[in-house]
């Protein structure tokens, strides 16, 4: 119920409604955090699906109690999307979860996969109060639980939909910020169209979160719900190539477009060897897997190089190195490791997804780094020769600059390495879009409040504007842009 | 989805398909290419556009079956349709007036070199086209090349039909006639670019390959498609997929080509088993049963 508010909570009376929690504030901090039920590891490690099983209402009901329902939620205030978090919350207490899932839309049209992919420790939870006192309040997992009982509960065919205004709006990539902006403009009544390159919507939450993390079926049952919000999408289109920005605006009559092309191209690391046989790039390892099946070869016909009982090593500590090695032990490598230059507290992946790959056997080769993969004669890997690393003075991002280590080099046998280590800006929307002003490492260049490009009619947000970042920050963008996108077809103001 | 307006072996086991697709139709130019997912099982892979009709919206793509993939596409008749194409991708050759241009096209490849040879036509070049096969039928769209050309000269490996030979035998006559060429353009097999590069090398003639290294998405997100060129990565999806052949490292592209060899074998292995399994149980002649491993 998008348009509409629920009923159970009307916004005027809800800053005075009293607190349907019946377990006083001083015993709220007592309460223990309820832990996610999830597959066990070594079974897991096995397949493909989903490690988290999720809370049943009990559970669930046991971690809202522990909410402090904070006069000023520092939850919401650090939330990219600005969730309200408290209100949700008591709706669970209440019993109401579909009151719940409506109160959580208001601001976010991706429950489901921000429930299970949004670094909660860097925005809500990272801020709840109760982190003082011990485990923060569940928030992630509250959130999950809520979307999965609308999905089965939610009848959207109930969806009311906005009175339309007559005006188009083109939004260019399915991931986190395009499908956030398109659900925000939808429900303003504008007309929304979402072009999506690959052949399934998406983008990064398809081809780069593998399934035992966001499953597929998740993805698609959140799209169909923006169909029925009356969100249209259009997959194989490359926009820049099949169609370009100025036809959109020019001859497909579109009043604005959003750009959230997402992290564009795959940085490789400049040592010799990177284009040997069984070295790959995270995404073209990821989206072999996730997009496009491999891990059911030859049911499906993408194919994949075969490492059973072999050596792999993921090159990189973020969220996408850890979903690249979880995968290759899940295709049944041998040994699985992570190779990360820095220590595991500079690591940027989600502290549960580290956690995990622990459990199920991943083993972490941290303060190492690859200086070249060597050749088995035949064009196919064989080995990395790696050196050893220390912890220097902090760089540019603040955290402490890896220094090799002299004479500190050794050999590892490979099968498969995987470069997780960034990405740089994918040039076809900004090359085929006159006038549309980039930074110098050739990223879109947005106002960061209102996420306007150098071209009238144009907005960008998420990875293309930022670098590689995460969901929620470029679901943030998205809201921003719909916000601005949205007064820009009200008003017809362009004002820098 | 997308509607095969018609379909026809122009060869034995290569086949046009005119596809409707207006969008990619409508944008594209010499030199680029299309990736296609024939159904929701199917691998990715990247395929030439012959030509192309904005008027009527349609797209030719040529198809030669060589794996599972492709030999399910020729299977496919008028009426039926593929379940994904998108382009047009890369970047269109660049057309000028470079005065004499050699357009060299090695079996299949001729389909990629021709709406390029028709635009360097166009732009006022004097075209020479040089196309080869390995036998007579592998000989394509030979008419098609004399209507944009100025000179053909056709080869075949097993002299089966016009000059037994090698396309790149016809180019060193070119070279030692004292024929002044500008530019090279070579599409073809990676051995026939190959060589095209080694000899033009020697004398200093602008040279361009079309390259077809494994893809998956095409827009430059995976990667897969790399080149070597002078030491460093390119991406054939967004940097080519025409190259400056003396910069290209062709043992690399050969090497990674071959990457899923086996995986292949087995996908093709498995297809012509249930094409066997299909035929017996239609209980027809074989030569009625829509299995295009026959190839026709």
């Amino acid at each position: 119920m998008p348009t509409t508010p629920p009923k159970t909570t009307p916004a005027k009376t809800a800053p005075t409604k009293k607190s349907s929690n019946p377990v006083p504030n001083k015993e709220r901090i007592k309460m223990p955090r309820q832990h996610m039920p999830e597959q066990p590891p070594l079974v897991r490690a096995k397949q493909f699906t989903e490690v988290n099983l999720g809370y049943s209402a009990e559970l669930a009901r046991q971690e809202a109690l522990r909410c402090l329902e904070c006069a000023k939620p520092t939850c919401t205030r650090d939330c990219p999307v600005g969730v309200k978090v408290k209100d949700f919350v008591q709706l669970i207490v209440e019993g109401d979860y579909l009151g719940a899932a409506a109160k959580i839309r208001e601001d976010n049209v991706l429950p489901a996969i921000t429930g299970r992919v949004c670094p909660q420790e860097d925005h809500c939870e990272g801020a709840c109060l109760l982190c003082k006192k011990g485990e923060s309040l569940g928030i992630g997992y509250l959130e999950r639980f809520v979307a999965d009982y609308e999905q089965q509960h939610f009848d959207v065919t109930k969806i009311v939909k906005a009175p339309p205004t007559g005006k188009k709006v083109a939004i260019v990539g399915s991931g986190p910020s395009g499908l956030t902006a398109a659900g925000d403009l939808v429900q303003k009544g504008h007309q929304v169209h979402v072009f999506e390159a690959l052949h399934e919507v998406g983008g990064v939450l398809v081809y780069g979160i593998p399934e035992f993390r966001l499953p597929k079926t998740i993805i698609r049952q959140q799209v169909d719900y923006m169909r029925a919000m009356g969100v249209e999408f259009e997959t194989d289109v490359v926009v820049g190539r099949t169609v370009t920005i100025d036809e959109l605006l020019e001859d497909e009559g579109y009043d604005a477009v959003f750009i959230g092309t997402g992290a564009g191209l795959p940085q490789f690391m400049g040592i010799p060897g990177e284009h040997l046989n069984g070295v790959y790039s995270a995404n073209e390892f990821l989206t072999r897997i996730n997009l496009m099946h491999a891990y059911e070869f030859p049911k499906y016909d993408e194919p994949m190089v075969d490492f059973r009982g072999k050596n792999v090593a993921v090159i990189g500590g973020g969220n996408t190195a850890l979903d690249a090695i979880r995968s290759a032990l899940r295709l049944g490598a041998g040994k699985a490791f992570i190779l990360y230059r820095r220590s595991e507290a500079e690591m940027p992946a989600r502290i549960e997804e580290i956690k995990h790959a622990k459990q199920e056997g991943i083993e972490f080769q941290v303060l190492a780094a690859p200086l070249e993969f060597l050749d088995d004669g035949k064009g196919w890997l064989r080995a990395a020769r790696c050196q050893k690393m220390e912890l220097g003075e902090p760089d540019a991002s603040g955290r402490r600059r890896p220094v090799p280590i002299e004479g500190s080099e050794y050999e590892i046998p490979l099968t498969v390495a995987v470069i997780a280590i960034g990405t740089t800006a994918n040039p076809i929307v900004q090359t085929t879009t006159p006038g549309l002003a980039t930074t110098k490492r050739g990223y879109i260049q947005a106002d960061e409040t209102t996420q306007k490009t150098s071209r009238k009619g144009v907005f960008a947000g998420g990875d293309i504007v930022t670098g590689g970042a995460t969901v929620i920050l470029a679901m943030g963008a998205g809201r921003r842009a719909a916000k601005s996108i949205d007064e820009y077809l009200t008003t017809g103001q362009w004002d820098q | 989805m997308f509607k095969i307006v018609n379909a026809q072996f122009i060869a034995p086991g290569i086949k046009r398909f005119v596809i409707n697709a207006p969008r990619i139709a409508r944008k594209q130019r010499p030199g680029q290419f299309v990736i296609v997912r024939v159904n929701e099982t199917g691998e990715r892979i990247p395929l030439t556009i012959e030509r192309s009709d904005p008027e009527s919206g349609t797209v030719n793509i040529v198809v030669q079956s060589i794996g599972k993939t492709t030999h399910l596409l020729n299977s496919l008749e008028t009426g039926d349709s593929i379940l994904d194409i998108v382009g047009p991708l890369g970047k269109p050759s660049e057309i000028t007036n470079f005065g004499t241009v050699v357009v060299m096209g090695g079996g299949v490849g001729t389909a990629m070199a021709y709406p390029t040879a028709a635009a360097m036509k166009r732009a006022g070049n004097r075209v020479i086209s040089i196309l080869g096969g390995r036998n007579k039928d592998l000989v394509i769209l030979e008419n098609e090349m004399r209507g944009v050309s100025d000179t053909v000269f056709v080869t075949t490996d097993d002299g089966s039909y016009a000059d037994k030979g090698l396309v790149t035998d016809k180019l060193r006559q070119l070279i030692e006639n004292g024929t002044r060429i500008d530019l090279v353009l070579a599409v073809g097999p990676i051995p026939m670019m190959r060589a095209v590069a080694d000899m033009t090398r020697k004398e200093r003639i602008r040279t361009l390959v079309s390259l077809n290294p494994i893809m998956i998405d095409g827009t430059g997100m995976c990667g897969g498609c790399r080149v070597l060129v002078e030491g460093k990565s390119e991406f054939a999806c967004v940097d080519g997929p025409e190259f400056d052949a003396h910069r290209v490292d062709f043992a690399v592209l050969v090497q990674r080509n071959a990457m899923y060899r086996d995986a292949e074998r087995r996908s093709m292995e498995a297809f012509k088993r249930e094409c066997e399994l299909e035929k017996r149980k239609a209980a027809e002649p074989a030569d009625e049963v829509a299995c295009a491993l026959e190839g026709k």
